[in-house]
């Protein structure tokens, strides 16, 4: 399913006196099959794109009371935001949101935080029970949980039984994933799926979602505000900022503007800092940021066992 | 002289269960810097919290300049020899100015009062906060707020500083300033200086390196040469941060470069390469 946002924008608290621009004016496609990253500072309006991107946050013509405001002539027809998702109209009133939310998974910072039943396989099968249309038999959820458990690399037999709150802090964390998964969403939205973590930590849950990525959700896309992990996972990455879609290009374009990041508050990748250090020193290599690039250029600029 | 010296010692919060440290010998000497690197639970806070005596030994022997940790008569002693930051910026601080959270400790030692404002200087000097003397401490970022921390400790005049993780909450750029401070305090005052963390990265900065697992040592070296066999440190559930990560794909290619911490000294590794 392929996302198109067109126009939009969002006002928190509109009619009162503090009203605030959260998004103005976004327009941004994310294609099928992209490892997709959002990245912004809080406040920014990251998590408020997001939002709308699974109906949390409706846009205005879904609403119930909605009605189009009269255009007299020779005025140009209002602007309405639009988000098309496949062949979901986020902004028609009749689109089956229920519907929708089940093939766009989003797991919330630090998911496991968020678990709640007695075992995992209940905890899992929750979003299950609630989104299917029919109700499901014992044998067709178990069959369904026991796939998406084993999907986020735990083991089923051993953990099924298991209070939730027993696990490791890694395992927690795999469970909240397998609960949103469950479902089969086509596209997966993960919010700073790597907080907290360790490296080792960090690089376990980025392999998952590679994994993920290849044989499960077609769409992944990652609210990051680690540069190192958007360079070496991402095929392109949007930056927002003071509500504004500043950039949206691949990591290896995005990262040749440092500057502009850096004015905006934002880190570079280590990669991108390296090359620039270099660049002082009057050595110039030029990547793509991710780390075999990076290495594969300057082993070829400055020679390997040469040296 | 040997600052800490750890003989054999084992650990365990309750009899009846397993050892949370086990066998455990090594020491540090005056003005080292040593770090101690491990997993949660692998023990390495459990090491720092018997130094002091926080802890009491199951069996083995401590001994801090020679001062055994056991007798309970030597502990207020030790305790202004060896003092501990803790990770938690929020949990460490008594007082809501800075200058008067400094004074707090060594007020509680009895220092003279004209001693106690010489100190509360020298402290916040060292660790760069002298604007912030008279700041409440709420109003400063997680990076600040260690920083007291540690002017705190230092106002007691230890000769041994442990950070437990000091850094763990913090953000890079607080975990750069916290590092700044920790090697000039090793380096131009001699302060002798544990750092327990699971960062690799940070333990680049000192002389030497010991590895916990499961409560044992089971690796010591050299940073550099326990970066050299990072394929066991993942056994340990410890993996190099990216630009170690980096090094380690550079010499595989051949390039002879260091293992280093910053992406500026990187930089300068590969361009002495490229001069060459």
């Amino acid at each position: 399913m392929r996302i198109e946002v067109k126009h939009l924008s969002y006002t928190y608290h509109s009619s009162a006196p503090f009203s605030a621009y959260a998004l103005q004016d976004i327009n941004l496609t994310i294609e099928e099959g992209e490892f997709f990253g959002i990245i912004g500072h809080t406040g920014s309006g990251k998590s408020t794109f997001v939002q709308h991107l699974n109906a949390l946050i409706k846009l205005p013509t879904a609403e119930k009371k909605f009605k189009p405001k009269k255009v007299r002539k020779g005025q140009p027809a209002p602007v309405y935001p639009s988000i098309r998702i496949g062949t979901y109209d986020l902004g028609d009133k009749k689109t089956d949101f229920k519907e929708l939310r089940s093939k766009v998974g989003i797991v919330f910072q630090y998911p496991e935080y968020q678990l709640f039943a007695e075992t995992v396989a209940l905890d899992v099968a929750f979003g299950l029970r609630n989104f299917s249309k029919t109700p499901l038999s014992q044998e067709e959820t178990e069959e369904k949980v026991k796939e998406a458990i084993e999907a986020v690399g735990l083991d089923y037999h051993a953990v099924k039984d298991a209070s939730p709150f027993d696990l490791s802090g890694g395992q927690k964390r795999r469970v909240a994933i397998a609960g949103v998964i469950v479902t089969k969403p086509e596209i997966l939205i993960l919010d700073e799926p790597a907080a907290g973590l360790d490296p080792l930590g960090k690089r376990e849950i980025m392999e998952l979602l590679h994994r993920l990525h290849a044989s499960w959700c077609k769409t992944v896309i990652i609210v990051s505000h680690d540069m190192d992990e958007i360079s070496e996972n991402c095929t392109r990455a949007a930056v927002f900022s003071a509500s504004r879609l500043k950039f949206c290009m691949p990591p290896s374009e995005l990262f040749l503007h440092a500057e502009e990041l850096e004015t905006l508050g934002l880190d570079i990748p280590v990669t991108a800092k390296i090359q620039r250090e270099l660049q002082k020193l009057g050595v110039e290599v030029h990547s793509d940021f991710t780390n075999e690039d990076f290495v594969r250029r300057v082993l070829e600029r400055v020679g390997g066992t040469s040296c | 002289m040997k600052a800490v010296n750890f003989e054999n010692v084992a650990f365990s919060y309750r009899e009846e269960d397993e050892f949370s440290l086990k066998n455990v010998s090594f020491s540090v000497e005056e003005g080292e810097f040593v770090a101690v690197l491990g997993h949660n639970g692998s023990g390495k806070s459990t090491l720092a919290r018997l130094t002091n005596g926080l802890l009491h030994l199951t069996g083995g022997k401590i001994t801090v300049f020679g001062t055994d940790v056991s007798d309970e008569k030597n502990l207020f002693e030790i305790r202004k020899k060896v003092g501990i930051v803790f990770q938690n910026p929020d949990n460490q601080t008594v007082a809501s100015i800075v200058e008067d959270d400094i004074a707090f400790g060594p007020e509680n030692i009895g220092v003279a009062r004209e001693e106690i404002a010489r100190r509360v200087d020298w402290a916040l000097d060292a660790v760069g906060m002298t604007e912030y003397k008279q700041r409440m401490v709420s109003s400063l970022s997680g990076g600040q707020k260690q920083r007291v921390a540690i002017a705190g400790v230092l106002a007691l005049k230890p000769q041994i500083m442990i950070l437990d993780e000091s850094t763990a909450m913090l953000d890079p750029k607080g975990r750069r300033e916290i590092m700044d401070v920790v090697k000039k305090l090793n380096r131009e005052e001699g302060m002798t200086i544990l750092l327990i963390t699971h960062f690799m990265e940070e333990a680049l900065a000192a002389d030497r390196a010991i590895v916990m697992n499961r409560g044992e040592i089971v690796m010591r070296g050299t940073p550099e040469e326990i970066f050299e066999r990072h394929e066991e440190l993942e056994t340990y559930n410890l993996a190099l941060p990216r630009i170690g990560v980096l090094c380690e794909m550079l010499k595989k290619g051949g390039m002879p470069v260091r293992y280093v911490l910053t992406p500026e000294e990187l930089a300068k590794e590969i361009a002495a390469c490229a001069s060459k």
